[in-house]
């Protein structure tokens, strides 16, 4: 009800938040623009290859022509697919993506609308993405949309947990879940330092929230071809994109607000910090970008299996580690030290059921190279000889 | 389609969805096209469809004179070009009882085994993508688009050569051939590290690839495999060294022989077989005489004598034969190719037990097929 909103708010707050949403829907724009370009140039150095190099000085313009060339494409729409949600999927994600940014500070100041259940409200409405990933799949009325939404619920769903039980410890340490608040609560050290291992639990799980390689298993292109995203084009193709990029830039965003402190640094006070956000939210991205450039892609079991075996359990014991440390008020290294311990946990689970393979690679390799051996040894000749 | 229906139990048909992989699908190398009868993720049956590049080359064969066939043996399998032109020359020289100048032979087995150098870089490079690996693949095609600048140095083209003819050579290597090699030699040693360090060996890629579809040796040879998927079962098979045809037979170098049979030692033997290309090259430079390349026959219609002749060779892929039967004219009366892709290929059904999607696009790449020699 607009009429109530406004009574509560009050005009002038009611047109600062429309103002604001402008402001933040263009800023967001540009940073989804710099974002491609970013991306394209640093796989490039990665790959050997230059990256774009022809639309301006150094390729800068590439991502506005590749806006204008989707948005002048034809819009596509499957003569089978239903065509209602075919049309309101990619709003569901890219809203659900904008929602989120509502309450992410830049600054003290710089937020749209500051709430005291910030955290909260965030992981809430990224859970939203996933219906529309669904809807798409199912909508587009293809077989490989239709697994890779599929996937997409499994996959999304299964990181929510790791990402919420995170969260949950970092707001036990700052004692809130007011973004600005956490932020303020990191003046003495950062809770990277104190939750090493809620920041690798945190990040593999934005990772793969937002379908970073190596989990971006619902669009895997090389198996279900894009997934979700199969049947669409033009604009349409372009909001799922969109959106794409404004979670990623979200995750980044949310890692070093949580555990690098945001915007604070050394020298620079008030609104000026943005000057420390940026560069270390552009950093993590990088980071992100660069593990693009590394890794395959798991298998879905693999990714389930990761989740619910390692990922999950290791949040739960984030907390409870979070929650004895509150609870006994022991000194803040002894939170660096258990985490730590986790950390390692984590670590050596991974080695091994990763390195799994490669043991065996080498047992094998020892194994039959004995029996070949033996196999020469006894049959000299091959019966092959004779030649053309 | 009906025949994968009886195979299937009613009660599990419900939850079972056709989906159609290929011809246009980004990992089904070509225009291959596979249909999956998939439980969920898991695949419950595949049925490979084949034909879609079919050309008639074998029958056109017949139509083209006996020079004029090398270039359509180049379009067979469009990877390995020159392997193809050999097999084929050969197997014309040996129906006329023709002798090949020694410079000649080096030069055929130096570019065939570039070739297979340049072919086997590319599947590292499918590989790495249909694994999800963006960044090998970059690494992979500048190695072998360094080849095929040779390629283009020596026969004029990048990939359709034309350059081996019967009895000979169409005209000598330049002049700068050797130490144009050497480089790059050195240069594929460098590239092939790289990739290998960035992919081999990373846990994901391990646990995407290994134990998937392995294969008995007794399996693998009674499928027919050869080439890189029949030794990656251990059986030590190589037409080079069991039947040393041209001159292999005076360089010393290894078989690898895979372990496991299953998609990671398919892709790890290929690895090591680029380095023992690279030696048998490098001898060859060694080794390389002087001498004449241009075929005894000169540029004469060729007529050999009536006969039947087969010949076999190992192409990166495995092993080809050509059966060709002459009937005293300037054309082939028939040419039947036995296309080691083809034959990879039909171990497909056997691989894709029980695997996921995601393994199904693997396995398909592990094969390393090329649809120019399946379909012909």
């Amino acid at each position: 009800m607009p009429a109530t909103i406004l009574l509560t708010v009050g005009l002038a707050d009611f047109i600062w938040i429309v103002v604001g949403l402008f402001i933040m829907f263009t800023v967001l724009s540009v940073v989804v623009l710099s974002l491609t370009l970013l991306e394209r140039k640093l796989l490039a150095r990665l790959q050997l290859r230059l990256g774009p190099t022809r639309t301006g000085p150094m390729g800068v313009m590439q991502p506005i022509a590749d806006a204008f060339k989707l948005i002048l494409k034809e819009d596509i729409i499957p003569a089978s697919s239903e065509k209602a949600i075919f049309w309101v999927a990619p709003i569901i994600v890219v809203v659900s993506a904008f929602m989120i940014w509502v309450t992410i500070p830049g600054t003290q100041n710089a937020v749209i609308q500051n709430l005291d259940l910030g955290l909260f409200y965030i992981i809430a409405f990224s859970v939203i993405g996933i219906l529309g990933l669904v809807l798409a799949g199912w909508g587009s009325a293809n077989k490989y949309g239709t697994l890779g939404g599929l996937r997409a619920a499994a996959q999304l769903i299964s990181y929510e947990i790791p990402i919420i039980m995170v969260a949950i410890s970092v707001g036990m340490l700052a004692q809130s879940l007011d973004m600005r608040e956490i932020v303020n609560a990191q003046g003495s050290y950062i809770f990277f330092l104190v939750q090493p291992l809620g920041l690798v639990l945190f990040f593999i799980a934005g990772l793969a929230e937002v379908g970073r390689t190596p989990f971006d298993i619902y669009f895997a292109e090389s198996e279900i071809v894009g997934g979700p995203f199969v049947e669409y084009s033009g604009a349409h193709w372009s909001v799922f994109f969109l959106a794409e990029y404004i979670n990623t830039f979200a995750i980044a965003a949310l890692t070093v607000i949580l555990f690098f402190g945001g915007w604070s640094g050394p020298g620079l006070s008030g609104d000026w910090g943005i000057i420390w956000f940026l560069p270390k939210v552009y950093l993590v991205i990088m980071v992100i970008f660069w593990i693009r450039g590394t890794f395959p892609r798991l298998r879905i079991d693999q990714l389930m299996a990761f989740a619910w075996k390692v990922m999950v359990p290791m949040s739960f014991l984030s907390v409870v580690m979070t929650a004895v440390y509150l609870f006994y008020g022991w000194p803040a290294w002894s939170l660096t030290l258990m985490s730590s311990a986790g950390l390692f946990v984590v670590g050596y689970l991974i080695y091994k059921r990763m390195t799994g393979p490669t043991k065996l690679v080498s047992q094998t390799r020892i194994r039959q190279q004995a029996l070949q051996d033996q196999r020469r040894a006894a049959s000299q000749a091959p019966a092959e000889a004779g030649g053309d | 389609m009906t025949q994968i229906s009886e195979n299937r139990t009613p009660d599990a048909e419900p939850v079972e969805m056709l989906l159609n992989m290929g011809p246009q699908h980004p990992s089904t190398h070509g225009v291959f096209r596979m249909v999956l009868w998939v439980d969920g993720e898991k695949v419950v049956d595949v049925e490979p469809h084949i034909g879609y590049l079919h050309r008639g080359s074998e029958k056109l064969c017949e139509g083209e004179q006996y020079h004029q066939v090398i270039t359509l043996f180049d379009r067979l399998d469009y990877l390995a070009n020159f392997n193809n032109e050999q097999v084929y020359c050969r197997a014309v020289e040996k129906l006329m009882g023709l002798e090949v100048s020694e410079r000649s032979e080096y030069i055929r087995v130096i570019l065939c085994e570039l070739n297979r150098i340049a072919s086997h870089m590319l599947f590292l490079a499918t590989m790495g993508l249909d694994a999800g690996a963006m960044t090998p693949s970059m690494i992979c095609f500048r190695g072998r688009e360094r080849i095929q600048a040779l390629f283009e140095s020596v026969s004029g083209a990048r990939m359709m050569h034309n350059y081996f003819r019967i009895g000979g050579l169409k005209e000598d290597v330049p002049d700068d051939f050797v130490p144009q090699v050497r480089d790059l030699l050195k240069l594929i040693k460098e590239d092939t590290d790289e990739s290998d360090r960035l992919l081999s060996f990373n846990e994901i890629f391990l646990a995407r690839l290994k134990n998937i579809a392995a294969i008995s040796a007794e399996d693998a040879i009674d499928f027919g495999l050869t080439g890189p998927c029949l030794r990656a079962s251990g059986v030590d098979y190589d037409v080079r060294k069991a039947a040393p045809y041209s001159v292999y037979d005076r360089f010393d170098f290894d078989i690898p022989v895979g372990l496991d049979g299953d998609c990671w030692d398919r892709y790890y033997l290929r690895v090591q077989e680029i380095y023992q290309s690279v030696r048998i090259v490098e001898q060859a430079l060694d080794q390389l005489p002087d001498g004449e390349v241009a075929s005894s026959l000169g540029r004469r219609l060729i007529r050999p004598p009536a006969g039947e002749v087969y010949v076999r060779a190992e192409n990166p892929r495995g092993e080809i034969g050509v059966y060709l039967i002459s009937d005293g004219s300037d054309r082939p009366y028939r040419i039947k190719v036995r296309p080691p892709s083809f034959c990879n290929l039909s171990a497909l059904k056997l691989m894709m037990k029980d695997c996921w999607i995601a393994d199904a696009v693997v396995i398909l790449g592990a094969l390393d097929i090329v649809l120019g020699e399946v379909d012909r």
